[in-house]
Formats: structure tokens, C-alpha cells, sequence
């Protein structure tokens, strides 16, 4: 091409001032053909490319001083802005309506599963088994449709959807018995494995797709919680004027919102996220830097009560759990901080703060495996026990690793992508381990 | 001659109202025009040409509509509105009150007192 350096140089430019946020895609363009003409006139008189380019970029004027009169006039622009239907039908074309139909229809098909298996499944341990074969299979569909899965990705997760699903429903588990619940508790997490292969689009081997999957689930959680407390405000006050008039909601909120609110706006949720996600901030780096100390000061806490109780033989098993799941709280927040956190940014403050409440959980987690260990010697294994304690040493070695290699960053002996790859490549273990407990715990363990 | 900024500003929406009014134009073809007119006297930045033409077009004096150039590229052109017609005679009437006191300060002013020559 005669003027390819031109263009190059044009596109660069366009870079540019792309990223200034009061300058809109629609006025870039707008300046390109003013400065495509200008340039154009100067080559009529002489100039080369590379002069006329420089003398219209000149005459263009500052971008910073642009930029702001740009602002002054469209500050409702440094609020970036949500764009779920383009306006512009020439744009759309028609996949954003046939994406929200088929959003919409998955978030009905998810609520009538749910209501089907409340109506139709008895006994409530059953129902509970049930519960995540019954909603993730819409999310997962979701993103099948999203990223057009290949067969053999399809059937890669269907398989062990149908093993999962013919293990909770044909072991003879004894209701109420603790393999069951085991079973109930782990399930999900090798459901949302699954869902992750799907949203990845079958690329499960790139780091880089585990990452983006994390930050999705961080999302999704903060917009269904966003959804929830819009949903429980509605909800409230149509109670409370329906209640003026005598008439009580509560079967009907029990029997018919409820089990079509709750899946279905986890399917909505999960579409609002991959729909904003190059669109607005992510809320997850304040939130990451607002709860990262407060967690710090918690695990303290928990610990000086810890040893203030003393004989740890006697600490209560409700206690044990419930430890776990703050360390579990723990560890999103960790993944959720490196996932949001910006890679070739230099070490600063909140990384020595971030290593701080690596090594509070490590602290945590030592004390709770010495609890274990002297449980089990005291009273013997049981599946709770096992579980429990292989959770705790997979979560021990994902924190060990993890302050290392901080420390290693921090020092500056380690680039910050050796710490994310770490996270990403640990993420199935845990997803194996809750399969195992599913799979293998139950007849080991005589379904008790 | 160059001319101060703030003289450019006061003066730039009532040129632009004045070159639309004369027909649609999109923004490269103004800054063309103005250049024209003032015998090139008048150098605007070209890129705060566009923020003003987008306030003039929220406030309804101009409206815009893209369009394809020769070379088929996307290019936005604007056309003054009855809004627009309305806003221009009014800075007109401005204008020429200005301008007419302008006149008379001109000719009564003093000019400044000439350096005898042969003193240098």
C-alpha cells in the first residue's frame, strides 16, 4: 500500500484518543474524517504523509484541552454507561434481542425446574441433591449457546454431568446422614466446574480464561446479591400494601416468586455480567481493598479467641465448619483481589497487605488442622472429619504457595503472573477434591 | 494578524450559525468556510470546533445526521434548525449593537500621540 505508514500512524492515533473516556467511539470517527481531510488538503499543496499528518494533528489542537471541552459538554459520559440493546439499529443487527429472548426463556426454563422438582420430589434431603442438577444446567446452556460449543466439549461436560447426577440420585444414601450432606455441599462446586469449561468456551487449559472465570464468579455473586435486595425491597412492599388490604402473600411468595425469582435471576445475572464487562469498572477492586483489612482484623480476632478457649480437643465440630467457610470467604477474596489486580503494576501497599492475610488464614488453618489431627486421634475418622480435614489441606497448600510466591513478588524476584498462574492452576484441585466427596465418600463410608 | 481567544470564542457560534445557514456542512467544510471568510485571519483549534457543535445541536440549533463522504467514509453533517435561525438573528442584533459602539469608540478615539521624528 502506497500510504501504509500513513494509515499506521492514523490507526495509532486512533488508539489514542479512543481511550479518553468523554470522547465517544461515534466522535472519533468524526475527528478522523476532519483529520483525514486535513491531511488530504496539505498533501494538494506539497507536504508529504508525514508532514501533512503532523500539521493536521498540530492544528487538531491538544488532547488534553479537547478532551476536556469534550467532557464539559458530555459529562454524563465520565459515567460509563451500560449498553444493552444498542440504539443503533444498524449496529444490533438481531442477535441482542434474540440474546435476551433466549436469556429470558433459560431464566423460565431454570424457575420451572425448580418448581417441578418442589412439586414432584419428596422428601427434602432428595430435593436438596437435586437442587444444582436443576438450575446449572440453564446457566451452563447459557454460555454453550454464548461461546457455540463443539460437540465434543458438550459432551465433555454432559458426561460428568450425568455421572454426578446418577451417583446423588441412586446412592443409597441414609437421609439425613452425613455422607448426604457432604454429598449436598460438594456437588455445586463440581456443577460450577462444569459451567466453567462452558463459559470458557472448551479453552480450559488457558490461564487466562480460568482468571476471566473467576472474575465472572465474583461478579455474578456482587449483581445476584444487587438483584436479591431489589427483589426483597419489591417484594417487601408489595407485602406490606397487600397486607393493608387483608390479603396474605406469603403461599404464593413461598410456592411461586420464590422458586422462579431465585434461579431465574442467577441466569439474568450471569448474562448482565458478560454483557457489561468491557462496559462499566468492575466493582470488585473497591471491594477487594475495603474488605482485604477488615478480613485481616477478623482472622485476628478469631485467633486470639482461639487460643483464649485453649484446649482445642474440645472445640466445638459447628465451630470447625464454620471456620472452614471463613477461610474458604478468605481465599475468594485473595482470588478475587489477583484476579482484579492489574499485572504489570509494581508491588505497593496492598500486596504487603494481601500477604498479611495470607499469612493470618495460614495461622487459622494451622490451628484448625491441629484441632483436626486431635479430633480424629481422639474420636477416629469419620466422613465429616476427612472431608473436612482434606479441605483444610488443600486449602493449606493454596495458601502456603500463595504467601510464597507474594513474598517472591515483593521482593521483586517474581513477576506478579507467576502468583495468578499459581491460582488458576490450583482452582480444578478443589473442584476434584468436591468429586471425590461425592462420588467416592458415600460408598466408602457406607452412605451413613 | 492573530486574533484573541476570547474574541474567537464569543464569535464562534454565531459564525457557524451564520456558514449553516447558508446550507449543511459537516465539521472539516466549516472550519474551511471560517478560514475563507476572516482571509484566513481566524485559526480556531480544529478539534474544539466538534464540542461546540454538539453543544449547539443539545440545545437544538443544529441538527446532525451521518452520511457517507466521496472517499466512504462515515461523516456527520449538521444543519441549522428553525431554533437555529431564531438564535442566529438574535446574536445578529447583538452583534450589530456591539459593533456600531465599537464604530463610534474608533472614530472618536485619540490616537496615540506620534514620536517626533529626529528626537530617536
Amino acid at each position: 500500500m502506497e500510504h501504509a505508514e500513513l494509515e499506521a500512524q492514523i490507526d495509532r492515533w486512533r488508539g489514542y484518543v479512543q481511550r479518553r473516556q468523554a470522547i465517544s467511539p461515534a466522535d472519533v470517527d468524526e475527528l478522523e474524517d476532519h483529520l483525514r481531510e486535513q491531511v488530504a488538503d496539505r498533501q494538494a499543496t506539497g507536504l508529504d504523509d508525514e508532514e501533512a499528518f503532523l500539521v493536521a494533528i498540530k492544528r487538531l489542537g491538544n488532547l488534553d484541552a479537547v478532551s476536556r471541552e469534550f467532557a464539559r459538554e458530555h459529562s454524563d459520559r465520565l459515567w460509563k454507561q451500560l449498553v444493552l440493546m444498542p440504539e443503533d439499529p444498524a449496529d444490533a443487527g438481531a442477535t441482542p434481542w434474540r440474546e435476551l429472548a433466549i436469556v429470558l426463556a433459560l431464566a423460565v426454563g431454570a424457575g420451572l425446574a425448580v418448581k417441578a422438582g418442589l412439586t414432584w420430589i419428596e422428601g427434602g434431603g432428595v430435593l436438596a441433591r437435586n437442587l444444582g442438577l436443576l438450575v446449572l444446567p440453564f446457566l451452563t446452556g447459557y454460555f454453550a449457546w454464548k461461546r457455540r460449543l463443539s460437540a465434543r466439549v458438550v459432551l465433555g461436560i454432559l458426561v460428568p454431568f450425568a455421572v454426578l447426577a446418577v451417583a446423588l440420585n441412586a446412592y443409597p444414601f441414609t437421609s439425613g446422614g452425613s455422607t448426604e450432606l457432604l454429598a449436598v455441599l460438594h456437588a455445586p462446586v463440581v456443577l460450577w466446574l462444569l459451567a466453567g469449561i462452558a463459559y470458557v468456551g472448551g479453552r480450559w487449559r488457558s490461564d487466562g480464561r480460568r482468571m476471566d472465570f473467576a472474575r465472572f464468579t465474583g461478579e455474578l455473586v456482587i449483581y445476584f446479591t444487587l438483584l436479591a435486595l431489589g427483589g426483597a425491597v419489591l417484594t417487601g412492599l408489595t407485602f406490606a400494601v397487600l397486607q393493608l388490604v387483608g390479603a396474605d402473600l406469603e403461599p404464593v411468595l413461598e410456592n411461586w416468586i420464590l422458586p422462579f425469582a431465585v434461579p431465574g435471576a442467577l441466569v439474568v445475572a450471569a448474562w448482565l455480567v458478560e454483557a457489561k464487562q468491557n462496559v462499566v469498572e468492575n466493582i470488585a477492586p473497591v471491594l477487594t481493598r475495603v474488605f482485604t483489612p477488615l478480613t485481616i482484623a477478623m482472622l485476628v480476632a478469631v485467633l486470639a479467641v482461639l487460643a483464649a478457649v485453649g484446649g482445642l480437643a474440645e472445640v466445638d465440630r459447628g465451630l470447625l465448619i464454620l471456620m472452614d467457610a471463613i477461610l474458604v470467604l478468605v481465599l475468594c477474596l485473595l482470588l478475587y483481589a489477583i484476579s482484579a489486580r492489574n499485572s504489570l503494576a509494581h508491588p505497593g501497599v496492598f500486596d504487603v497487605l494481601q500477604l498479611v492475610l495470607v499469612a493470618a488464614a495460614l495461622a487459622v488453618d494451622a490451628v484448625m488442622l491441629t484441632a483436626m489431627l486431635t479430633r480424629i486421634a481422639e474420636f477416629g475418622f469419620s466422613p465429616n472429619k476427612i472431608a473436612a480435614l482434606g479441605l483444610n489441606l488443600l486449602l493449606l497448600i493454596h495458601l502456603a504457595r500463595t504467601g510464597w510466591l507474594t513474598v517472591g513478588f515483593l521482593r521483586g524476584r517474581r513477576p506478579f503472573t507467576a502468583l495468578e498462574r499459581w491460582q488458576t492452576r490450583y482452582l480444578p484441585v478443589y473442584a476434584l477434591w468436591a468429586a471425590v466427596v461425592v462420588l467416592a465418600f458415600p460408598p466408602l463410608f457406607g452412605f451413613i | 494578524m492573530r486574533i484573541d481567544k476570547d474574541l474567537v470564542a464569543a464569535s464562534a457560534t454565531p459564525l457557524v450559525l451564520g456558514i449553516l445557514s447558508d446550507g449543511d456542512l459537516y465539521g472539516y467544510a466549516i472550519l474551511k468556510r471560517v478560514g475563507e471568510l476572516s482571509g484566513g485571519g481566524m485559526q480556531w483549534t480544529d478539534g474544539m470546533l466538534y464540542p461546540l457543535l454538539h453543544r449547539l445541536e443539545r440545545l437544538g440549533y443544529v441538527s446532525s445526521s451521518w452520511g457517507t463522504s466521496e472517499a466512504g467514509r462515515r461523516r456527520k453533517h449538521y444543519a441549522i434548525t428553525p431554533a437555529g435561525r431564531e438564535a442566529f438573528a438574535d446574536r445578529q442584533e447583538q452583534w450589530t449593537v456591539v459593533a456600531e459602539a465599537l464604530r463610534q469608540v474608533w472614530h472618536t478615539a485619540q490616537r496615540p500621540p506620534a514620536v517626533a521624528p529626529g528626537w530617536a
